[in-house]
């Protein structure tokens, strides 16, 4: 599966602007991707999620083009060749 | 993070009228060069004068990112080191966190593992970075406080810092409210003369102090009215708005209350006001002056209804008696005006003659060299400012 970064948090990943996540046996949720693709990343982890694991109110995730707030939050199941899009929503001023 | 300067431009303000009162002033204290950190709501900007009158401005840095809170930690000057910039940065969609420069911002560090991070079984997430704050006995150490209302100490110089637990536990805290700022601790006063004791104040809940170096607390608000409560006299649930300490006299406080100006000379045990011969008692801010007794500067709004300058003349006032009586300030300011200063948009330098210095919700900086007899604009057109710190760095 496929975690696609927008340009803003790619000096988190030493520039890359996908990171490719080992599928497992099967389904697996987004939190599980999300464990095993920001571990060895602290820094984009914090970008992504708060201390206590969740999702930042205004970064969308989508799932195959489905936002995952419709789909479970970070229950939401991530099958093996899923391609996993992470974007700033819209918000600001 | 390494973050270069994105975009740097200078802007000279040649305040002509300050000369005659800047040649008064001490030459060698004017030969060192001040350092002004501007937080807005859209990044931070860095002036720099050797003048205080002629000023430098390089920025943004961290564009896009909220900035509020800032600390120039100038600890490490006295022994050739160099001043340690503390930044408070929040992004709307990519969260807070602490970026640290030694030179002057023209690279950044932050904590990989992040530098403030709640405990797991608090449950809690730190939203925004209010203040940053080096204590006075331990070059070491670091005080922060944080949206939620938490305190937290670095014993690294602001690398890691360590949720202080007997504040986060106090049996107050499911009574403490947010203000419209959010539920913050915004003010952190390590006592100088004793290092266990400190003082901390947060909007809403007021002042609470400890002198167990921070294991015990007791809410310390007895004389600050809160108007908008059932009881206007309660123990905590003051909206207390920013609280400076004397520069010579440690017991000696002052509070810019919402609504209420207040002074104690008894650490914080007991408060008394001292808004008679004010325009009003509203405002965000109280600066003390950092080495002359019984000077400080507040920034007045009309009222909680009118978050305005009094008379729409944008004015600080000053008070060379701990609050007995005072000066209006508006040489240089602007009028009709119709903006407003949040409570860490003001700071004094630290210099002899201190430079006062305050931004503006509608970017505008201004300073002043003589400790708020003339101003002139430092800055324009920046985002809102929400904080300004000014020292001496060389």
């Amino acid at each position: 599966m496929r975690i696609i970064l927008p340009g803003v948090l790619r000096e988190y990943a030493e520039g890359a602007g996908e990171l490719v996540v080992p599928a497992g046996d099967g389904e697996m949720s987004l939190r599980t991707v999300l464990d095993a693709a920001l571990l060895d990343r602290p820094r984009l982890a914090a970008r992504i999620r708060d201390e206590t694991g969740a999702l930042r109110r205004h970064v969308n995730v989508f799932v195959d083009g489905q936002d995952v707030r419709r789909l479970g939050g970070l229950d939401a199941a991530v099958e093996v060749h899923a391609v996993i899009h992470i974007l700033p929503s819209v918000a600001g001023g | 993070m390494t973050e270069k300067s994105r975009k740097s431009q200078t802007s000279q303000t040649d305040q002509t009228s300050q000369t005659d009162q800047t040649d008064q002033a001490d030459q060698a204290d004017q030969a060192d060069q001040t350092l002004l950190a501007i937080g807005t709501r859209k990044g931070l900007w860095l002036a720099r004068s050797d003048d205080r009158s002629r000023w430098t401005l390089d920025g943004p840095h961290f564009l896009m990112s909220e900035i509020p809170s800032v600390c120039i930690d100038t600890r490490a000057v006295a022994s050739g080191g160099s001043p340690r910039l503390l930044v408070g940065v929040r992004s709307e969609h990519w969260g807070p966190t602490v970026a640290r420069s030694d030179d002057l911002g023209q690279s950044w560090n932050e904590t990989p593992e992040g530098a403030m991070r709640f405990p797991a079984d608090t449950g809690a997430a730190v939203e925004r970075v209010w203040q940053i704050t080096p204590d006075g006995h331990d070059d070491d150490v670091v005080w922060a406080s944080t949206e939620p209302q938490a305190l937290w100490r670095s014993d690294d110089r602001g690398e890691t810092f360590s949720l202080v637990r007997g504040l986060w536990e106090h049996p107050h805290r499911p009574d403490w409210g947010a203000g419209f700022g959010g539920a913050a601790i915004h003010t952190i006063l390590p006592d100088p003369a004793d290092a266990a004791g400190m003082l901390v104040a947060m909007s809403t809940g007021g002042v609470y102090r400890t002198e167990d170096g921070g294991t015990s607390w007791t809410a310390s608000n007895t004389g600050i009215k809160a108007p908008y409560q059932p009881d206007p006299w309660p123990e905590f649930g003051q909206c207390v708005h920013k609280v400076a300490r004397d520069g010579v006299n440690p017991t000696r406080l002052y509070a810019q209350n919402h609504h209420g100006v207040y002074r104690s000379d008894d650490n914080g045990g007991t408060w008394s006001s001292i808004a008679d011969g004010l325009p009003t008692d509203f405002g965000f801010t109280v600066v003390a002056h950092p080495s002359r007794a019984d000077t400080l500067w507040l920034v007045p709004i009309t009222a909680d209804r009118e978050r305005v300058p009094p008379g729409a003349q944008l004015q600080v006032q000053r008070s060379s008696d701990a609050g007995a009586t005072w000066v209006t300030c508006s040489d240089g300011l602007p009028s009709p005006s119709y903006t407003c200063v949040l409570r860490d948009a003001a700071a004094a330098d630290t210099h002899e003659q201190a430079g006062v210095y305050f931004g503006t919700r509608n970017g505008e900086v201004y300073g002043s060299a003589d400790e708020g007899g003339t101003f002139a604009p430092i800055a324009a057109q920046l985002p809102d400012v929400l904080c300004v710190r000014a020292a001496v760095i060389a």
